[in-house]
């Protein structure tokens, strides 16, 4: 039944290429509920798979001669990333519901993403992960080339090369794996049994590790990610931060670190302190949180405060990856889910509450228009969303920065202390975005937008409750997915990882 | 267990519940609010009288009924919270539940042409409930909870013509002192939890205030050798003496007569100010507790003996030298909660008890009788502008002197007599001094020389309402009048009990004595020959007189004609009168010493605060915007441009090979040709 995700949304994306020319009401409401139809599917999987254990979806033979297989199967973290994408999928239509423009190509495109992204949480092939993983970068090109905006050519090419390098490194590095195990199978769960050399996997991981991580934003790989999302449509933002950086934080986990377990171990020997590759990524991301939150705090645009944030909270996410034990690696699986959800209401707020309205993005413009009182929706969204984000309790961030700051107190003290100054680096850049944006400085000459502004419309507004209620829910009831999270690493699929580094 | 034991709980939750469904009400629905305030009321009234009938058949069985239920875990204990019912409970629940009720009714006329009457009513039936949970918890914190919603609603209410900024200063600092007296409650709170385990006060066996946990509080002790029970005791009558308006945290309560007066009288007279003196009574196991065998008073006890003899006379001092009707009776109160303290240090709960109970009624009636007075005169407090009443507003003044005779306590036929005549023989033959005797006689004397003053100039002479009209403020020239019969009934009600209740723990009959000890009274009259008891009574019942007649002859000989005239008394002592008008000067010296200091600290901590931490603060903010800026910097030129650099020199150097390919054959041959060249030139080196 979980398959019918993938299947639900690639036949949307065909259906709507069917629909005659001009029909942009008809494109809106069958993409609404394809998208719809693939969250109900996945809520009703993660409802009944309470237990969190791994199960088999689909297994049929793909390539026999290669030892390829079509092989689906789903535990409770590829469960809590299809709900997250299921919820981001229905309510970036919801946000895209003012698109014109070649309304039925863009709600195809970004079927056919969504499809695609549904499938690499699912595999349970690396073939087919990896195709499914190329799958997204092609309409994420198109979405942002034709869409998008401020220098979008730019942004799209940059995303595309960007995407083509990590997928390239992760490619070769699996073709090493396959070859060396003997060119058997592709199965997850095979490659991640056999014993590769410990010379081997201190190669390998890293390959495949910042393959991946280049597309969860990994410091300094991440430039593609501000620029990316400045330059996308608002669904399309929302999908980039929302789950496709989460696709490479995914792959981090599920793939590198399952496969070359002992990549993580000790060198040893140490340079500048640093005694393996576990050191290096989490100073990696250490750095990219403080830089991250660092640079949106100097940002003009309203997009880029955004889309440095995400660098910041992404590097929340390796952290806790590299933390390697249970409570640090269940907040970084819950910190997916939750920057999934708040990353995708701040593109909302800025690119179709304030952008769509106002067209500029410029702080100091915006700042005169006073639109707390224009727009007070957008301000209060934005403000909860914030706070979401800052980690106050009650929402989700707070639980998941809680677990990978603990975690990460346990293995790494020092940098702990140096997230705890990230955090509060955060709240700042939050709060000086919101003031600057929603808030007329007191002695500034008030401008008042021309023409004057649309009022907030109902889908919006549904968009934005949604995402928020979602937040608040996991942000009071954290246990519902730490309970299917935790037995998921009990799987033989992270046996190599509890029996090394695991602490 | 019975039924009204299980289900006490509901005498405090109706009024608590009909506060919150009036909260929702809309401000015109006066009949609705009112209704529900007063049945509720009604209803907890019955309750309490069930309880109290209760209480009465199960007398033999001096076993205290309790109700236990866990509220939360932490760790492996569980907190606790219950009710309980014993004599000292069902005696406050009638009469809290009985004074409220009459009050509530009587507000209806009092309010009657208030614009915010829904309000009224909602913080009246609120405070009404949280009073009821102080009566009926039997736990510490239940206490406290209850105590500070207690707390809480005193604030709304003085504060309710929060227009008045009069009203809204002493709002803040009724709110403020008591909050000061809770802080050592809430301290001894704590330290009974961390010596106890628990703040139930009866949990069969093992609560606080039981066998076993006194004698574990009683064994240790802390600094100069004062027992942990003493300590804690001392703490938490810190709180009781805040809300019960003490020495030295009393000057809250005139201030509070800034309310409507139906509050005074409930809240500020009746019950919340008595609801320290309940503490001290319920916690009189733990104030009383002895280490060994010695019969002499606790330090606890003698710390609630002198604090209440030093409020019983100054606070009757203060009374001869005010004006303003609700003021001296204000100051009266605070004297007489003075004497129940003391009479709780040297008597125990049931003399302190006794004077609660008729003191709540005779006060109450003395209040809303000053009410009714007001009322009639046109919101006119000044004793000064009144006089004559006595012709216009007969059922007020004859219910006035009732209360008045009562709280002097005129021999015999009144309730004050009996329950201060308790208090005086206690403090006669404590073991300890003698002054609290003679302070308390004192203030006998002065009670009943400032109500005999007080009552010559309200109901006596002519009335000089009609001087006011020199204060172009006054609507001049209106008689006063008799206040509606939904005002006189609760007074005539009031009245008849202030005259009866007495009766119930004369000497000869202590009922009420026995009733609060479990004990079976028996009616004798040789009580009466007991040592002592004749002489106290007779030389209480002289002072009294006394006071009348000195109350006579400096107000009552010369009739009062002018409302500028200087008082009798401060003709002869003007120096000594404007002190005691003044209020002997405390809240002038708090607010040059403790008042002042705390605004220097304030002020210091201020600067330091502008320029220290903040410049610090600044300081690191800028640190940080400087890495903010670097970092951007970083992101830009190096970060971004070795992509964009790494991006430009791909295509550049693709442009470079296609010239290559430019499809020119010319440019091939001429390669091809200098290929040649070389290689033929290098071979010929090679082959050398």
């Amino acid at each position: 039944m979980l398959a019918g995700t993938i299947y639900i949304s690639f036949l949307g994306a065909a259906g709507l290429l069917l629909l005659p020319k001009g029909s942009v009401t008809a494109a809106r409401i069958l993409a609404l509920l394809t998208a719809i139809a693939g969250f109900a599917l996945a809520l009703t999987s993660f409802v009944h798979h309470r237990s969190g254990e791994l199960f088999t979806v689909t297994r049929v033979p793909w390539i026999p001669t290669l030892g390829i297989e079509y092989h689906l199967a789903a535990d409770g973290i590829s469960l809590t990333m299809i709900l997250l994408t299921g919820i981001i999928a229905i309510t970036g239509i919801l946000f895209s519901w003012n698109i014109v423009e070649r309304t039925k190509e863009f709600f195809a495109f970004y079927l056919l993403l969504i499809g695609a992204v549904y499938g690499v949480f699912l595999s349970y092939d690396l073939f087919l992960l990896f195709v499914f993983y190329e799958i997204v970068i092609i309409p994420k090109y198109f979405l942002i080339a034709i869409w998008g905006s401020t220098r979008r050519e730019y942004g799209a090419m940059k995303l595309a090369i960007y995407s083509f390098v990590g997928s390239t490194m992760v490619l070769i590095g699996l073709i090493a794996a396959y070859v060396v195990a003997g060119s058997k199978t592709t199965s997850l769960v095979d490659l991640a049994q056999y014993p590769f050399s410990l010379h081997f996997q201190m190669l390998a991981f890293p390959l495949v590790f910042v393959g991946f991580a280049i597309l969860a934003g990994l410091w300094p790989f991440h430039t593609w990610a501000p620029t990316g999302h400045v330059a996308a449509p608002t669904a399309a933002s929302m999908l980039l931060a929302g789950v496709v950086m989460k696709l490479g934080a995914y792959g981090c986990l599920r793939v590198a670190m399952t496969l070359f377990p002992l990549g993580l171990g000790p060198w040893g020997f140490h340079v500048l302190g640093l005694t393996s590759w576990r050191d290096v990524f989490a100073l990696l991301a250490v750095i990219g949180i403080i830089y991250g939150a660092l640079v949106a705090l100097v940002q003009k645009d309203f997009k880029f405060v955004i889309g440095y944030s995400s660098v910041s909270h992404m590097g929340f996410i390796l952290l806790g990856l590299m933390t390697l034990n249970q409570i640090g690696l269940t907040g970084a699986v819950l910190q997916m889910l939750s920057h999934g959800l708040l990353a995708g209401l701040m593109f909302a707020v800025v690119g179709r509450m304030v952008y769509a309205r106002t067209h500029t993005r410029e702080l100091a413009i915006l700042g005169p228009m006073n639109l707390w009182k224009i727009i007070p929706f957008a301000a209060v969204t934005f403000i909860v969303a914030g706070m979401a984000s800052m980690g106050l309790p009650g929402f989700s961030g707070f639980w998941a920065e809680l677990m990978i700051l603990t975690g990460a107190w346990r293995s790494y003290p020092a940098y702990a202390l140096c997230v705890g100054f990230g955090i509060i680096i955060g709240v700042v850049y939050i709060w000086r975005a919101m003031l600057k944006a929603f808030f007329a400085e007191t002695g500034v000459e008030l401008t008042s937008p021309q023409p004057s502004l649309p009022p907030i419309t109902l889908p919006e507004r549904l968009g934005a409750i949604i995402l928020i209620g979602a937040s608040i829910f996991v942000g009071v009831c954290p246990q519902v997915f730490q309970n299917i999270i935790i037995p998921a690493f009990n799987s033989p699929l992270f046996e190599g990882l509890r029996k090394g580094s695991w602490q | 267990m019975t039924w009204i034991v299980q289900n006490l709980w509901l005498i405090p939750a109706l009024p608590i519940l009909a506060a919150g469904i009036s909260s929702l009400l809309k401000q015109k629905s006066r009949i609705s609010a009112a209704s529900l305030a007063i049945g509720s009321m009604a209803v907890s009234f019955l309750l309490s009288l069930c309880a109290f009938a209760h209480v009465l058949t199960n007398h033999e069985t001096d076993q205290v009924l309790t109700y236990n239920f866990g509220w939360f875990q932490f760790g492996n204990e569980w907190l606790k919270l219950g009710w309980m019912l014993d004599p000292l409970t069902a005696v406050m629940l009638v009469m809290v539940s009985f004074v409220g009720l009459l009050i509530f009714i009587y507000s209806t006329g009092y309010m009657e042409h208030d614009e915010n009457f829904t309000r009224f009513f909602c913080f009246l039936a609120l405070f009404a409930g949280a009073m009821l949970g102080v009566v009926i918890a039997n736990s510490l914190l239940l206490l406290y909870m209850c105590w500070e919603i207690v707390g809480l609603t005193s604030y709304l209410l003085i504060g309710f013509w929060y227009h008045k900024p009069e009203a809204a200063a002493a709002a803040k600092k009724a709110f403020i002192t008591t909050r000061i007296g809770d802080l050592g409650f809430l301290l001894g709170m704590v330290w009974l939890y961390t010596k106890s385990g628990t703040l139930l006060f009866y949990d069969n066996g093992a609560g606080c205030l039981e066998h076993s946990a006194l004698t574990h509080l009683v064994a240790q002790t802390t600094v100069y050798g004062l027992s942990i029970s003493a300590a804690i005791s001392i703490l938490v009558f810190c709180g009781a003496a805040g809300k019960s308006g003490q020495f030295p945290l009393h000057v809250w309560l005139p201030d509070a007569m800034e309310g409507p007066t139906p509050v005074s009288a409930l809240i500020h007279a009746a019950t919340m100010v008595a609801a320290g003196v309940f503490l001290v009574a319920r916690i009189y196991p733990l104030m009383s507790a002895h280490a060994g065998t010695s019969l002499s008073p606790t330090i606890a006890l003698q710390v609630v003996t002198w604090i209440g003899a030093i409020t019983a006379l100054f606070g009757a001092t203060i009374a001869v030298g005010q004006y303003d009707i609700k003021r001296i009776l204000a100051y009266s109160t605070v004297s007489q909660l003075g004497y129940m303290m003391m009479g709780l240090g040297v008597g125990g709960v049931a003399v302190g008890m006794f004077h609660l109970i008729t003191h709540a009624f005779f006060k109450a009636l003395l209040f809303l009788g000053a009410g009714s007075v007001i009322h009639g005169c046109h919101e006119e407090q000044d004793i000064r502008r009144m006089g004559g009443l006595r012709k216009f507003m007969p059922i007020t003044f004859a219910a006035y002197t009732v209360g008045m005779l009562a709280l002097c306590g005129f021999p015999f036929f009144f309730s004050g007599f009996w329950s201060k005549d308790a208090i005086l023989h206690a403090a006669h033959n404590w073991s300890i001094s003698q002054a609290p005797y003679y302070m308390g006689a004192i203030g006998a004397l002065l009670t009943a020389f400032y109500m005999t003053r007080q009552m010559y100039y309200v109901y006596a002479g002519s009335s000089r309402l009609s001087d006011a009209s020199d204060d172009s403020s006054h609507v001049a020239h209106r008689d006063p009048h008799e206040s509606p019969a939904v005002m006189t009934a609760p007074l005539v009600i009031l009245a008849t009990c202030a005259v009866l209740l007495g009766f119930v723990g004369t000497p000869a009959w202590p009922w009420f004595q026995s009733f609060l000890e479990g004990n079976q009274a028996n009616f004798t009259l040789a009580a009466f020959s007991e040592a002592g008891i004749i002489p106290v009574m007779l030389s209480s019942s002289l002072l009294v007189f006394i006071g009348l007649g000195l109350g006579w002859f400096f107000y009552g000989r010369t009739p009062i004609t002018s409302a500028s005239a200087p008082d009798n008394l401060g003709k002869l002592q003007p120096q000594i009168y404007s002190t005691l008008n003044r209020a002997y000067f405390v809240d002038a010296i708090y607010g040059a010493t403790i008042i002042r200091l705390n605004t220097a600290w304030s002020i210091l901590c201020d600067w330091m605060d502008r320029w220290v931490w903040n410049g610090a603060v600044q300081a690191v903010s800028y640190l940080v915007l400087a890495f903010a800026w670097l970092d951007h910097f970083i992101d830009t030129y190096i970060v971004n441009s070795s992509f964009d650099g790494g991006c430009e020199g791909v295509s550049r150097s693709g442009l470079l090979l296609g010239l290559l390919q430019a499809g020119r054959v010319q440019n091939y041959m001429r390669v091809i040709g200098c290929a040649l060249v070389a290689l033929t030139i290098f071979l010929l080196w090679g082959a050398k």
